[in-house]
């Protein structure tokens, strides 16, 4: 199939950054969607142009690296799917597709498609573990963790951290992102004792990277590749809200 | 850009977006209940012009002895003013948050102009910060209207009930009532399940589901019960 | 011997303590000197690498007080491919009570390696297992769990015990994520500072120890010099080196390469894993292939149509004209023999014209009779999300159709020699995960690299790396401006300009296909002196050519993918080369390493160790001289050799 492409061009972070339109043919409906993007990439490189940057790794929808606002979808059409695993056979032949960055003030584009989202880390840095230094841990079945809250547990773990749920929340927020943390680290008896203070300093951090608040609108679960759901935002908002009334929260 | 110290975490936290969202989330419920018994008050107009006026004075003796008259109203009426001011203070602030985290766009930030309305949003839930304006600016009218009576379509009157009567005989006075209540109707919609699911109560799928019935029935109770009177009054069925 | 390479001093320092082997580990450990914890803060420790190994290991070494720089080429620590890993870790909990012990995980390591690895470092690392689990659980990894609230296991890759603990199809995400967070924690804490977006193109050896490395910012294309006390190298696999593998794109083998070229010895470099159950490839466009865990294969049943080139639908094919070619020539094993006999077992398939799918190049995995006997809903909840990823890729339901399957390059057990310790040969860097080549000999049972990796990173480098440490703090007085560091970012400056100024008519990509597809075809399931020979001179003029059409768009100070890629692929050249060296020289078949030369009448691999008992570590000699082989010779005390059987 052939294919028109609208990419957003911005050769760095102070450049203005604008669509730019390029024809890619004979596109095999079994390429993935970045797959295609090499074809454009190669074809740009033998006509010197710069090829166009964008971020990927494992492209088997597990690293978070990869990061595409498809015709104003984060990720692409498909459901529960990350960009590197989007197919060719989900567009039409002639179809024009828009490529746009991810897009949040907490997100700087770096360069075309590439955007800094370095302010998860730092969320997490602010306090998504459980301090267990190595070597200091007893018996791994020493605690029984009953199963629905290990599978709790895991469905927040699922995140990759691709940040889709910021591209596409109308305010800005990164509340899932931090909800599937909170859920993850908070339904373990290990989470326990932190579970106040880290629900208080993860918030703290995540506004004051600049990401806005949560309406519950539930646009960001409808793209996360990972099909992390909006309870666990209002997990966040629980464990937040306790955290801040406990006795000696402070 | 870290924050560091734990105080300093604490602070941070305690002006974040959740807090501001748990004071709009008690704000707007205290609202939401007191137009449950708003609307409870004006469905007395169908017990005549005595039962609707005795109820009015009533109100203002809840609480006596040990309150002074109009007391209980006037606390009423502080909880209400703090309500409507803590929500509309967070509404502005999460607002201009919301902005400064998009650029200003919202989630207009993108150049295509596909897929502007997103995959699963409702209309009620982005519609929440003009339709909140809407209604502030219904209120405002509204008392002016009805509370101080400062205009008064169809004539003035010292009876609340012969205030009613007369504004609701006249048809666009209606309409702009029931403009506002649908109005009024989306943000409830939205607004009483993200009120719970800021307060924490959404604890699951089926709990995410249970909470939308329940706003949907709470906005369908409220707009119905607040429609009633003044549709009445315009056919007739009331006078 | 030829004129491909020379031989050299056998190894013999190998820093094994010696005595019993069950008590080697804590001899080592009491024997080690200690730095005291005053002290450590004046102390750092460069760390390339975010993985399982790397991250396991910064987040050690900060949290034991070091002060320590971590690096990785993703924007986030959490990215490393490690993340990747499906199936399970192997621990020698024996919570099952069903015979496992430390001497039976040892036991079957070795001999799943094919008896090329070391009888002292798989001990400890079988010893060590027990405590990786401990651990995760206590940084909140969700591993699987019983209804009763205790942990899960199954069985893996052929073994008799069920030690294998999982996370769903995600146990590399949930591991990695515990060490990520672990390393976050001390990034707060100001013990490690953390270097996203920043490639190591260099390492820098000062008096003759590893003191530092040169690193490019990949966004604004600053030539960085860090020294350190010590340098760790975590940084992977070279799987890559095909083109085509299981690996992220990202994954290269410039950190060991440089260090190899430095002076730290290659150990076995042929020794690369194929993985059976991936995804076909679908057409030339292909970057890269996805695996499927090999758990399918517990109930899968594999085989092609009995004609050659039988294209019918697979559904319309009667029993009796199917082959189910695995369970007939090893009806012990069945579909479940390892790795590397499955995988040459399609291979062969292949090649007589049985393939199937539009490539030719796929057999059949089909769920039919699976379903039929359990039920949808059990073969659903069992691998439910692998048939969903199968049907997203190839848009065929696995429910209703076989699946079709391929081997790909998987994992590569050759790497970075190392001494018991970890240490390579150039004091003062150490090595550690899948970059090294400690474990697994010729070949790597499932399960095994993310437990090596975390037993390298969280117990046994910050144990060792304290009696360097102790002994050989950095002068005082050495900074970047040092001549050998200056030199080194010099070197790689140049090496920039040199890319960019070619200018030529072909992209990196191109060649990296090119180069792939020759290891594939000379390098990867089956090898024999002829096509080695034959592959060493196409990659030869490949690499000649590559140096002068190769074409970098862009320049040098700015985020520049293209330049990236270069970088990379010219390093896999040379590494290509010495793969292909080493796979000639070791002329019998053994794990993951076929010479069709070396077989059974039966067409088995056919160890000789004899000859070959022995890692072969490589010396760099310089580019275009031939590389000098150092033998070291690997003797069992306590596990008898012998010829793998799955008849
Ligand atoms: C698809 C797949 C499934 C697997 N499943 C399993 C399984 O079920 N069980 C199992 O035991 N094993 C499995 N493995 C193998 C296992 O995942 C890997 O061997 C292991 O995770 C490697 O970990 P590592 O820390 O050594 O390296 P990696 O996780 O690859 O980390 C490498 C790190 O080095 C950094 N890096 C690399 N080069 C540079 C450079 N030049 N400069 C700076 N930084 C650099 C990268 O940024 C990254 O942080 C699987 C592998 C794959 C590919
Ligand atoms: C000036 C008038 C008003 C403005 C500007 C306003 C604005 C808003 C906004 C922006 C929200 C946030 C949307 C969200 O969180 O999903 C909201 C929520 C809400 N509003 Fe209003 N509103 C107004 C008046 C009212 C009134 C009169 C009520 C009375 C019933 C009300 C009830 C609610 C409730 C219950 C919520 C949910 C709180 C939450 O999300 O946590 N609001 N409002
Ligand atoms: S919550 Fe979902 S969308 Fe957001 S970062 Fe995690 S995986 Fe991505
Ligand atoms: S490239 Fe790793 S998730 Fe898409």
């Amino acid at each position: 199939m052939n294919i028109t492409l609208r990419i957003w061009r911005q050769q760095n972070h102070d450049d203005q950054g604008r669509m730019v339109s390029y024809g890619v043919d004979d596109i095999s409906p079994d390429m993935s969607f970045l797959e295609m993007l090499d074809v454009l990439n190669e074809q740009l490189t033998l006509t010197g142009d710069d090829p166009v940057a964008f971020d990927h790794d494992c492209r088997e929808g597990i690293c978070g690296m990869c990061s595409l606002m498809i015709n104003g979808l984060a990720h692409g059409p498909e459901a529960l799917t990350a960009t590197c695993q989007l197919h060719m056979r989900h567009f039409a032949d002639g179809d024009v597709i828009d490529i746009e960055p991810w897009r949040s003030n907490a997100f700087p584009v770096i360069k075309d498609l590439i955007v800094d989202r370095s302010a998860l880390d730092r969320i997490v840095q602010a306090g998504g573990y459980i301090s267990a230094p190595t070597g200091s841990a007893p018996d791994a079945n020493t605690t029984s963790v009953a199963r629905k809250d290990a599978d709790r547990a895991f469905d927040g773990a699922a995140c990759i951290s691709c940040g889709a749920c910021v591209a596409a929340c109308p305010n800005g927020s990164a509340s899932l992102f931090l909800g599937a943390k909170i859920t993850h680290l908070g339904s373990l008896p290990q989470g326990q004792p932190e579970r106040d203070s880290r629900a208080v300093s993860m918030t703290a951090q995540h506004d004051a990277e600049g990401f806005g608040g949560c309406t519950q609108i539930g646009e960001c679960t409808a793209v996360c590749p990972a099909g992390i759901p909006l309870d666990m935002i209002s997990q966040l908002n629980h464990d937040v809200l306790s955290g801040l009334t406990q006795p000696g929260g402070q | 850009m870290t924050v560091k110290t734990t105080a300093g975490r604490y602070g941070r936290a305690l002006r974040s977006s959740v807090v501001l969202h748990a004071v709009m989330a008690v704000g707007g419920l205290i609202m939401a209940l007191y137009l449950v018994a708003h609307m409870y008050g004006n469905l007395k107009i169908f017990s005549g012009q005595a039962a609707f006026d005795g109820y009015s004075s009533y109100l203002r003796t809840i609480g006596e002895p040990l309150l002074p008259y109009s007391g209980a109203l006037w606390i009423l009426r502080v909880v209400l003013l703090v309500s409507v001011g803590a929500h509309i203070y967070a509404a502005f602030v999460l607002w201009h948050r919301a902005r400064a985290a998009t650029g200003g766009k919202g989630g207009w930030r993108y150049q295509t102009t596909r897929n502007r309305r997103g995959v699963q949003r409702s209309y009620a839930s982005f519609t929440m910060r003009w339709g909140g304006i809407v209604i502030l600016l219904f209120v405002i009218y509204h008392l002016l209207h009805l509370t101080a009576n400062v205009i008064a379509p169809g004539g003035a009157s010292e009876s609340p009930y012969e205030r009613m009567i007369n504004g609701f005989s006249i048809w666009w006075v209606v309409l702009s009532y029931v403009i506002a209540l649908i109005a009024l109707g989306f943000h409830l919609r939205h607004g009483v399940w993200s009120a719970f699911a800021s307060l924490g109560a959404n604890t699951s799928v089926v709990r995410r589901r249970r909470l939308n019935q329940l706003a949907y029935a709470v906005t369908i109770v409220i707009i119905g019960g607040f429609l009633i009177p003044p549709v009445s009054i315009l056919m007739g069925w009331v006078r | 011997m030829n004129d491909l390479y020379t031989l050299g001093e056998p190894l013999v320092d190998l820093k094994d303590p010696g005595g019993p082997i069950e008590d080697r580990w804590d001899k080592r450990r009491f024997e080690a000197k200690l730095v005291s914890p005053a002290n450590r803060r004046r102390l750092s420790v460069i760390v390339i690498g975010t993985g399982l190994a790397g991250g396991s290991a910064a987040a050690t070494l900060g949290e034991a007080g070091y002060h320590v720089k971590s690096f990785c080429y993703q924007d986030s620590p959490r990215r490393a491919h490690s993340i990747a890993a499906q199936g399970g870790i192997n621990a020698a909990k024996d919570y099952r009570n069903d015979g496992d012990s430390i001497r039976r995980l040892f036991y079957d390591t070795i001999k799943g390696g094919d008896y090329r690895s070391r009888e002292s470092n798989v001990y400890r690392l079988a010893q060590v297992s027990e405590s990786i689990i401990d651990q995760a659980v206590a940084q909140g990894v969700p591993f699987a769990r019983e209804y009763g609230g205790l942990l899960d296991t199954r069985s893996f890759g052929g073994v008799q015990v069920s030690r294998t603990f999982y996370a769903r199809g995600q146990t590399g995400q949930q591991l990695l994520l515990g060490a990520y967070q672990a390393l976050e924690r001390q990034v707060q804490a100001g013990t490690v500072d953390l270097h996203t977006r920043h490639e190591m193109l260099d390492l820098i050896v000062i008096d003759g120890r590893a003191r530092g490395v040169v690193i490019r910012d990949m966004i604004t294309g600053e030539i960085e010099t860090h020294l350190a006390d010590a340098v760790v190298l975590a940084s992977g696999g070279y799987g890559n080196a095909f083109y085509l593998s299981t690996n992220a794109m990202g994954c290269n083998a410039t950190a060991i390469w440089r260090a190899h070229r430095k002076g730290a010895l290659f150990a076995n470099p042929c020794f690369t894993q194929i993985h059976p159950t991936c995804i076909p490839v679908s057409g030339t466009h292909q970057s890269k292939l996805t695996l499927m865990s090999e758990s399918l294969r517990n109930d899968g049943r594999i085989w092609v149509p009995a004609k050659a080139g039988d294209d019918r639908d697979p559904r319309e094919i009667p029993e009796t004209e199917r082959d189910y070619f695995l369970e007939r020539m090893y009806p012990a094993f069945g579909n479940l023999v390892p790795r590397d006999v499955a995988s040459r077992a399609a291979k062969n398939q292949c090649d007589a014209g049985h393939g199937v799918g539009p490539t030719g190049l796929g057999v059949y995995l089909d769920f039919v009779d699976a379903i039929g006997r359990l039920g949808r809903s059990v073969i659903e909840s069992k691998y439910g999300n692998l048939f969903d990823m199968y049907r997203k890729i190839t848009a065929e339901d696995p429910y209703q159709v076989p699946m079709r399957i391929y081997p790909a390059i998987h994992y590569t057990m050759g790497g970075l020699w190392v001494d018991y310790d970890l240490q390579s040969s150039i004091p003062g860097l150490f090595v550690i995960g899948e970059a090294n080549f400690s474990d697994h000999g010729a070949n790597r049972l499932g399960a095994s690299a993310l437990m090596q990796g975390l037993a390298d990173g969280y117990f046994i480098l910050p144990n060792t790396i304290n009696d360097y440490l102790a002994a050989n703090p950095l002068s005082p007085g050495i900074d970047t401006s040092h001549p050998e560091a200056v030199k080194a970012a010099t070197a790689v400056r140049d090496r920039i300009e040199k890319l960019l100024a070619i200018n030529g008519g072909r992209s990196v990509d191109s060649f990296h296909r090119e180069l792939g597809s020759i290891l594939w075809e000379h390098c990867g399931m089956e090898r024999n002196a002829e096509g080695l020979e034959h592959a060493i001179g196409l990659i030869r003029g490949l690499k000649e050519q590559f140096w002068s059409n190769v074409r970098v768009t862009g320049h040098d100070e700015e985020l520049n993918q293209a330049l990236e890629r270069a970088g990379r692929v010219a390093d896999f050249f040379e590494l290509a080369e010495l793969m292909c060296i080493d796979a000639l020289n070791r002329a019998e078949s053994c794990g993951g390493h076929f010479r069709s030369e070396s077989q059974t009448d039966e067409g088995e691999a056919l160890r000789r160790d004899g000859e070959y008992a022995y890692v072969a570590a490589w010396e760099f000699t310089g580019l275009g001289t031939p590389p000098r082989l150092h033998k070291e010779n690997l003797e069992f005390e306590y596990v008898e050799l012998q010829q793998r059987s799955y008849k």
